[in-house]
């Protein structure tokens, strides 16, 4: 392969990236703009992240996204989890085509469908709206993207480790505690990862299913840039960004770093 | 073993004694998977301190009847004994008996100590021990140096050896293996066969193995079962299955081989006589008990080694004779295999040792030759 890139190559990159990420560089400078207009750069400042931590709503915002996040993320991974084992283990059972295009419809459901259909069906069986219903909303449409990444590796799972471990004595039950779950789990910590920063970031499907007294970040953010953009805003943003690339980051470098140790360890074993 | 030569030639053969009690005994076993038979109606006693070869084809059922001994498929019909309890619903967990894996199956995310250390933990074995049994296992495949890799820093070997060693560390009654050697390289394949028949006759411990290489059935194996189709066609010591085949499936399945066809002329006394298309005179072998009449259909099954070439025409009235043309030569350094072909348009193959170093050999392309054998060198048979 070339290692040297073209002129044409470097040029599309710097476009690709400028379109995807100058809006995002844009808010995280004037996140440290000195002055209270937005657009105008008057100096190097801190203050409005000292502004944000003193926004008590903004605070309690935060909390509750935080809350719900963690929660459904929680939930999510079991289910998740438990939907993938069945798609790879059980086999061809009836209605497992039906079963497995209902685990991964959410993926690709209209968000304002998914929050309203929720939402119908809170009002139908009078649960009342908060907390509970936002967690709720967000393990539905979360657990099918742990389904996905489990079940990618699933499928690469050499079936004779749980064999051999039943061989030796180990009952079905603990076969999938000691063997099958310490060897899935990067795969299941990933998908935990992925619904948190999903949860973390969902406007949508909150504002149908939240109530009083669970408004979430997205959401105030969302209700205070309709009332004029402060650095203040900027400034969660910019720490909301930061959040969501670790969680993204981290769950990548899980998957990706057993792989690449696993390939150096067979490097140093084929040399002796 | 039994054809281990050496100066003192043990004799091993409990299958010849009738008193002794098998360790394995299959009863009329049968299993189907939907409308497919893979096992079939299958009777078979293995004895202890055996060391038992599975061998044919794949998909004839040799690794489902591995399978149903380690407790992993259960029989559709019949009965599976082992020390002569019914084991046929036993799960693999409560059973005496342990596998080791043709992918290895070893667990990535312990070391080699703590793989073999598994099967003892689940025992409840106390500490001590385990570590003492772990040392010991280590030793026995010469692994010490490697105690706390990682299966994934290991070579092929090794992860074999690892594989091996826990599966032995429980002590089972029984040890299956499972196509133990397929994922090795030629030159350490033939060094595990050595060192697997070693450590067998050390623990004294029976071997039940599956494979579709009739090499390693023949170095290895006490005995050897051939199937085909979900049944037995032959279960024999190697000497027996390659020089006395009893069928030209198991004949053609282990090692190379030549079939001439006739219908028998005459039989008297054990001795037959065969007319043939391949030669003008007829061709005689030994019965060797097998039953045939005037006018049956029969073939003579001879291996190329046995088959001797020449450019003259043999003397006297001995041997079988037939003569052709060199078709073909192949030159494998230690044997150059002739291929002949007759007047009737059959190929003979016959393997002649290089004893010499000449480059130039007395007999090439086109020759006009004549392939001579014994009586007693062909095998006669009738399916």
């Amino acid at each position: 392969m070339n290692a040297r890139l073209s002129t044409f190559n470097v040029t599309s990159l710097v476009l690709g990236f400028t379109f995807l990420y100058l809006p995002i560089v844009l808010l995280v400078i004037y996140s440290f703009n000195e002055s209270r207009l937005v657009t105008v750069w008057a100096g190097f400042s801190t203050k409005w992240y000292g502004e944000m931590l003193r926004n008590q709503q903004l605070l309690d915002a935060a909390w509750v996204t935080l809350r719900v996040a963690f929660v459904s993320a929680t939930i999510a991974t079991v289910l998740g989890t438990l939907a993938a084992l069945t798609l790879v283990r059980r086999g061809r059972f009836r209605g497992r085509t039906l079963f497995s295009g209902m685990v991964y419809a959410p993926l690709v459901m209209p968000e304002v469908i998914t929050g309203l259909s929720l939402l119908l069906m809170f009002v139908a069986v009078n649960f009342d709206r908060g907390f509970w219903t936002v967690t709720i909303a967000h393990i539905t449409f979360s657990m099918c993207f742990v389904a996905v990444v489990v079940q990618s590796r699933l499928v690469t799972f050499d079936m004779s480790m749980e064999e051999a471990a039943l061989d030796l004595g180990c009952p079905p039950a603990q076969t999938f505690l000691l063997i099958t779950l310490p060897i899935i789990m990067p795969s299941i910590i990933a998908g935990w990862m992925l619904s948190f920063t999903l949860s973390l970031d969902d406007l949508v499907i909150a504002s149908f299913t939240t109530g009083p007294g669970a408004t979430t970040l997205p959401m105030r953010i969302y209700s205070q840039v309709r009332l004029g953009v402060t650095p203040e805003i900027n400034a969660v943003c910019t720490v909301l960004i930061g959040f969501v690339t670790l969680g993204v980051i981290t769950a990548t470098l899980i998957t990706k770093r057993q792989e690449l140790e696993r390939q150096r360890a067979e490097a140093a074993a084929a040399r002796g | 073993m039994a054809n281990t030569p050496g100066p003192v030639r043990r004799s091993f053969a409990p299958w010849e004694d009738a008193d002794a009690d098998p360790i394995i005994r299959f009863q009329a076993v049968t299993k189907r998977f939907g409308d497919f038979t893979a096992v079939d109606a299958i009777d078979l006693d293995i004895y202890e301190r055996e060391f038992f070869a599975l061998l044919g084809p794949s998909g004839c059922g040799k690794t489902t009847l591995l399978r149903m001994l380690a407790g992993f498929e259960t029989p559709s019909e019949g009965h599976i004994l082992l020390d002569g309890a019914d084991v046929s619903q036993t799960p693999p967990y409560r059973r005496p008996v342990n596998m080791m894996f043709q992918s290895y199956a070893l667990f990535p995310h312990m070391s080699v100590e703590g793989n073999i250390a598994f099967g003892l933990k689940q025992d409840g074995m106390p500490k001590p021990d385990i570590d003492a049994r772990v040392q010991e296992m280590l030793k026995l495949v010469k692994l010490e140096p490697f105690a706390r890799r990682k299966p994934h820093q290991l070579s092929g070997g090794q992860r074999q050896r690892v594989a091996l060693a826990r599966s032995l560390a429980k002590r089972p009654r029984v040890l299956l293996l499972d196509e133990p050697l397929g994922a090795l390289d030629r030159k350490l394949r033939e060094e595990t066969q050595f060192e697997l028949t070693d450590i067998q006759q050390e623990l004294g411990m029976t071997f039940v193995i599956v494979t579709h290489d009739q090499e390693e059935a023949m170095t290895m194996a006490d005995r050897i079962a051939v199937m085909d189709h979900g049944r037995f066609v032959q279960i024999d010591p190697p000497n027996v299955i390659y020089e006395q085949p009893n069928s030209r499936y198991v004949a053609d399945f282990i090692g190379d081989v030549n079939f001439i066809e006739g219908q028998v002329a005459s039989h008297t006394r054990g001795q037959v006589k065969l007319e043939t298309n391949s030669a003008t005179a007829a061709i005689s072998a030994n019965s060797d008990g097998t039953e045939v009449a005037k006018g049956d259909t029969a073939w003579i099954a001879l291996r190329p080694e046995k088959v001797r070439i020449g450019l003259d025409k043999p003397k006297g009235r001995g041997p079988n004779a037939i003569s052709g043309e060199v078709w073909d030569i192949a030159y494998l350094g230690d044997l150059s295999i002739y291929h002949v072909k007759l007047d009737s348009g059959e190929v003979i193959k016959s393997a002649q040792t290089n004893q010499t170093r000449m480059i130039e050999r007395p007999i090439t392309w086109d020759d006009r030759v004549w392939l001579s054998w014994d009586r007693d060198a062909g095998v006669l048979l009738t399916r």
